[in-house]
């Protein structure tokens, strides 16, 4: 069986993907934005997923405004980077999962999700900047296949912050009815604070961020009842994109280890903001100890069931 | 012409490209789309006026194009991933285009963002509902809320 062991949070800011590419992350400037991401990518060394899904958005590059799907669910077997006017970034074709990329197409669509399938799609900055974060900048090829969520949050209405956690939910249920064994891990990408558009542009809202971040960990169904407005209001017209985190979010168990956090002030015009969520239970990998972490599941579902009646009354 | 009145219009300095725009926009958007193509690029700047003519633009959306009046694209449906590509045209970046659509020089902008940004604090609203919105500043324990399951 598949597995989703782990999400990843992160923002994908383009100049970080120009500072890489040209060379400056030893400047002062972009150290401090990099130097928070080294123990990330030790993580990410140490985990090995076998496939990343990756929740990102189009910037214009794939998707112009001939089609703006909500959910686009990449299932081609490569991704080539996007030319997004200054030439393809300098990064390894992406290659995908597809045989497991059409299998969670199947179930989710089936679970009333309306995906749209792209069997031909060039990625940008969007994915391939927190995949350099997260896997560094290898030369060749990517460390493990990658199926690639595109999100539409440029267009309003971006998804509700709920359909989003409940697409997430349905992903991970797809993950977990695929037969092979596979370590799977999510990244919800975009975000946090910014706006890059009109004479507002340039607001950060630092407390926002940390408090969406805190209850990113903790309390992710009180994201999933944040309205739009407050999105736009607080966080910048662009920073609408973090409701995309909470596909990531609704992807992992509801309980979940936090294991590294991020944050800096300013990338180019946007907060940067990085979490590792880690599911409580480690996938073991042994039918056995599977097993038992089901009935424990099934007695602790029990039990929260009760709470639940309990409560209503 | 008339735009529909929508609770985010009363986000200040703010031009929300929703689906209204985005049809009033198309023309905008899909001409700063083709400037991905590098002959497309230069059929433009060799005639800028008769290159924005296959795009079908209304004489006001002309207009702001040919002035490089940014903040008017997005008012007239242009979108800031489309707009940008404009900008890159132009050869200038990313900074310069906000510094111009927020009436600072690039140099006071980047001094901006530095510091920490433009701060939200009497910045959210053009009605004065100048309050931080409720859903999420206090983490008080919604244990009685209504029912819901999963």
């Amino acid at each position: 069986m598949a597995k989703i062991v782990a999400g990843i949070g992160s923002s994908h800011v383009p100049a970080i993907g120009a500072a890489l590419d040209n060379g400056k992350t030893e400047e002062p400037y972009w150290k401090r934005v990099f130097s928070g991401f080294e123990k990330s990518k030790q993580w990410m060394a140490e985990t090995k997923p076998d496939v990343a899904i990756v929740v990102y958005n189009d910037h214009a590059s794939a998707f112009s405004v001939d089609l703006i799907p909500t959910f686009a669910l990449g299932c081609a077997a490569e991704f080539p980077p996007a030319d997004e006017g200054w030439g393809p970034r300098p990064v390894p074709v992406v290659k995908g999962h597809p045989a497991l990329a059409a299998h969670i197409a199947q179930s989710v669509i089936l679970d009333e999700f309306d995906l749209t399938i792209v069997n031909k799609m060039e990625v940008d900055h969007g994915m391939t900047v927190p995949m350099n974060l997260l896997f560094g900048q290898p030369k060749d090829e990517w460390p493990c296949p990658v199926i690639p969520l595109a999100v539409n949050v440029v267009m309003y209405p971006p998804p509700t912050g709920h359909r989003c956690y409940m697409l997430g939910k349905a992903i991970r249920k797809a993950v977990e009815s695929y037969p092979e064994d596979l370590k799977v891990v999510i990244f919800g990408t975009g975000g946090l604070s910014h706006q890059i558009s009109g004479p507002r542009a340039g607001l950060i809202n630092s407390k926002w961020d940390k408090n969406f971040l805190d209850n990113l960990s903790k309390d992710p169904k009180k994201l999933t009842r944040i309205p739009h407005i407050d999105y736009m209001r607080e966080a910048g017209a662009e920073g609408i994109e973090m409701v995309m985190w909470l596909i990531m979010r609704g992807a992992l168990e509801d309980k979940v280890d936090e294991v590294y956090r991020f944050y800096t002030v300013p990338a180019s015009n946007t907060a940067v903001g990085h979490i590792i969520l880690e599911n409580k239970r480690k996938a073991a990998g042994k039918s056995k100890a599977k097993t038992k972490t089901k009935h424990r599941q099934a007695a602790a579902r029990k039990v929260s069931q009760r709470k639940v009646s309990k409560g209503k009354q | 012409m008339a735009r529909t009145q929508q609770d985010y219009d009363d986000i200040p300095g703010t031009f929300v490209f929703d689906a209204e725009r985005s049809r009033e926009g198309y023309g905008i958007n899909m001409f700063c789309m083709s400037l991905m193509k590098d002959a497309n690029r230069k059929a433009f700047k060799a005639n800028e006026a008769e290159y924005l003519k296959k795009f079908r633009l209304t004489p006001e959306q002309t207009e702001a194009v040919l002035k490089r009046d940014y903040n008017r694209m997005l008012e007239l449906g242009g979108n800031i991933y489309f707009t940008a590509k404009l900008g890159a045209t132009d050869g200038h970046s990313f900074q310069h285009l906000a510094a111009v659509m927020t009436g600072a020089t690039q140099q006071d902008y980047a001094a901006m963002m530095l510091a920490g940004g433009r701060s939200v604090e009497g910045n959210r609203s053009r009605s004065g509902k100048d309050k931080p919105a409720k859903s999420k500043s206090k983490p008080k324990s919604k244990s009685k809320s209504s029912a819901k399951r999963k």
